[in-house]
């Protein structure tokens, strides 16, 4: 059943290509902004890349979470979730997942192309790579929570960022941290564990909650 | 004589129950607010290190305390009103939501206060204060999602989701925040060293910390009472109290 | 065997309906009727379990349904309004998905002939979002033929049917009351269906 709805939220995905390159672009431009704004000073620009690729892949990934139930709540397909014999959580959990394949993975695989136009070194671009990967799941699972909350609400977007990016804030620190610790000299693992450690434990918490959120809003 | 609880929880008896309790918090909190102020002024001695600036800490360390510490209270009851359905505390966390953001809010503003003649900026990206930030975010948060909802009890039980989700990860984001501020001790200046207190000063803090909890007490009952006759308005009671010229 | 006990539905301030019971037993029918705005589709929704009651308590064989869960909606289907339909997907992907949703993973082939059975041959695949509205009910509707739940909660299930769906619906229904199933229905329209017995609920 997990896979059932993997699956098929990739096809949806795949027959809407638009919305998953939308997201794409926004992480690039956000990203491409920054020199914009504060001077094409490299060695500042350095500096700053860690933090400005995750803040970035963080604002991308709120921004789709929108799509993540709204449509099948729009349609219908939620009530059928809730009535099916399958577990809740088990079904958020592949709905999550799916989000991630569509929306994380996209950026993950762009983000070493924007670290070198902030002229990363190549050890930090794998770190920043490694940390979007073990980072941005817990970005959907979280995500789906507020995102389920804020079903059907008015105003719904804005107010899931609210709920959300100060949740998402241990996940930045370390992100960003991992790379900065990397580019100083320091030992990075200890971040890279924490992050993982984030990932189960949201892969255990989150689902549930959010089931529990799906069933308060579709009361 | 074992105390029927059960009547109290029903809000028709709470609020004639809050009623007769507001006035007794109420002038406790007075007092204590002027005998902590009047100590925290005129009895507690000048610090040799940071002067008179100092005086800032019998706002800000209570409401600091009161900040996190109704969190948790508020959490506490948006989860009792999930987990057993009863109205009441689900009203209580909405109530005590916007008195901490109110001492969040302080605890920040006093923080900043004390910053300039400190640190010689308004804002130093120091790991309390910074959490302190974050915890205000969770306030609106929390504040934000149930004024969205307009139906209440779905405002009530989506609030409580979140107010849970907030607590299990204060801890994360504290310690987060310490390990960030840590890692970039460079740019910030550290306030971990805990100037030592004179007892007077002590014994100032903690009355002004008692008077924080009274005050917040009565006017989280003052607000629950409000909220129980904006739900209740269509019952039976409140127009009974309305015929009496009650309201 | 379904039971409502004393229901009561609360939508804001107004009260809906109350002291609402009924039981439904093997191989009968529940006509639901009443104006709009009277809380049919509150009804249905309860009965089904994705809302409480705000009084009352609603028995699946002696069993609260709250407490059942997942065990109830292996016995139950539930078709409302809203059909369930991706705009996105074929005729096809739609039924095997939602017959999947509902517990009951079916072949390729399986899926095709109820599409044909519905009268959707030539449609199959089609986008859902090229389909008419009726031709679309029809696809939420082929999951009846596929599920093998004994509860049937539908909600204006003839809406938006042409003549001969309306026959092959009623038809349908006929045949899951005679093997012993439960239907629980709303409708404006008359229906012609021979039942066991029929329990008629009229709500205000």
């Amino acid at each position: 059943m997990f896979f059932w709805i993997v699956q098929r939220d990739l096809l949806l995905a795949i027959r809407r290509r638009s919305d998953v390159l939308t997201t794409l672009f926004f992480f690039i431009i956000v990203v491409s902004l920054f020199p914009l704004s504060v001077g094409p000073e490299m060695n500042m620009l350095r500096m700053m890349a860690p933090g400005i690729v995750w803040v970035a892949a963080l604002l991308a990934s709120m921004l789709s979470l929108g799509r993540l139930f709204a449509n099948d709540f729009l349609d219908g397909t939620l009530e059928q979730m809730l009535l099916s014999p399958q577990s809740l959580s088990i079904l958020i959990l592949g709905k999550a997942l799916a989000h991630w394949l569509v929306t994380g993975v996209p950026l993950v695989m762009m983000a070493p192309v924007l670290g070198l136009q902030y002229d990363l070194p190549a050890d930090a671009l794998f770190v920043l790579t490694v940390s979007l990967l073990l980072g941005t799941p817990v970005l959907s699972l979280i995500g789906a929570i507020g995102a389920a909350l804020t079903l059907g609400l008015r105003g719904g977007g804005v107010l899931v960022s609210l709920l959300v990016l100060p949740l998402y804030i241990p996940v930045l620190i370390f992100g960003a941290g991992a790379v900065e610790a990397n580019m100083a000299g320091i030992e990075y693992d200890a971040h890279l564990s924490l992050l993982g450690a984030f990932l189960l434990v949201s892969v255990v918490f989150a689902p549930w909650a959010a089931a529990a959120s799906l069933k308060v809003s579709m009361e | 004589m074992a105390i029927n609880w059960y009547k109290y929880a029903s809000p028709a008896s709470f609020y004639s129950l809050a009623g007769k309790m507001i006035p007794f918090f109420a002038i406790i909190a007075f007092g204590l607010l002027i005998a902590g102020l009047y100590i925290g002024f005129f009895v507690a001695p000048t610090d040799f290190q940071q002067g008179e600036a100092y005086r800032i800490i019998f706002i800000h360390v209570p409401a600091a305390w009161m900040s996190m510490f109704l969190y948790v209270v508020m959490a506490f009851w948006a989860g009792i009103g999930l987990a057993f359905n009863t109205r009441l505390s689900s009203m209580m966390a909405t109530a005590i939501a916007p008195t901490g953001a109110l001492f969040t809010f302080l605890a920040l503003w006093t923080g900043s206060l004390w910053g300039k003649p400190m640190w010689g900026t308004w804002w130093v990206w120091d790991a309390r204060l910074t959490s302190e930030l974050i915890l205000l975010f969770l306030y609106i948060g929390f504040m934000s999602l149930q004024a969205a909802i307009d139906d209440p009890r779905r405002a009530d039980k989506a609030g409580a989701i979140i107010a849970l989700v907030g607590v299990i990860n204060i801890p994360i984001i504290y310690f987060s925040v310490q390990w960030w501020n840590t890692l970039h001790q460079g740019a910030s200046v550290s306030v971990t060293q805990a100037p030592t207190m004179a007892s007077t000063m002590l014994t100032g803090m903690m009355v002004m910390v008692f008077a924080s909890w009274m005050y917040s007490i009565a006017v989280i009952l003052k607000r629950v009472r409000v909220i129980i006759l904006e739900r209740e308005s269509h019952t039976a009671w409140v127009a009974e109290l309305r015929e009496k010229g009650a309201l | 065997m379904l039971q409502g006990n004393n229901l009561a539905c609360v939508r804001g301030d107004r009260r809906l309906f109350k002291s609402i019971n009924f039981t439904l037993e093997a191989g009968e029918l529940m006509q639901v009727n009443g104006p709009n705005g009277s809380g049919k589709t509150s009804l249905l929704r309860m009965l089904c379990g994705l809302s409480n009651p705000a009084v009352g308590e609603i028995f699946w064989n002696g069993a609260a349904i709250r407490s059942l869960g997942g065990e109830y909606y292996q016995e139950m289907t539930y078709i409302g309004h809203l059909s369930g339909t991706k705009d996105d997907l074929t005729a096809l992907e739609n039924l095997r998905i939602s017959s999947a949703l509902g517990g009951v993973k079916i072949t390729d082939k399986h899926a095709r002939d109820v599409l044909v059975y519905m009268g959707l041959g030539g449609r199959e695949f089609l986008p859902a979002k090229v389909l008419s509205q009726g031709q679309r009910r029809r696809v939420a509707l082929a999951r009846l033929l596929v599920c093998k739940t004994k509860l049937w909660i539908l909600d204006e299930p003839l809406a938006a049917l042409d003549v001969s769906a309306v026959k092959l619906i009623q038809k349908l229904i006929e045949q899951h009351l005679k093997q012993g199933g439960m239907v629980v229905m709303t409708t404006h329209q008359e229906i012609d269906v021979t039942a066991a017995s029929t329990v008629q609920l009229q709500l205000a």
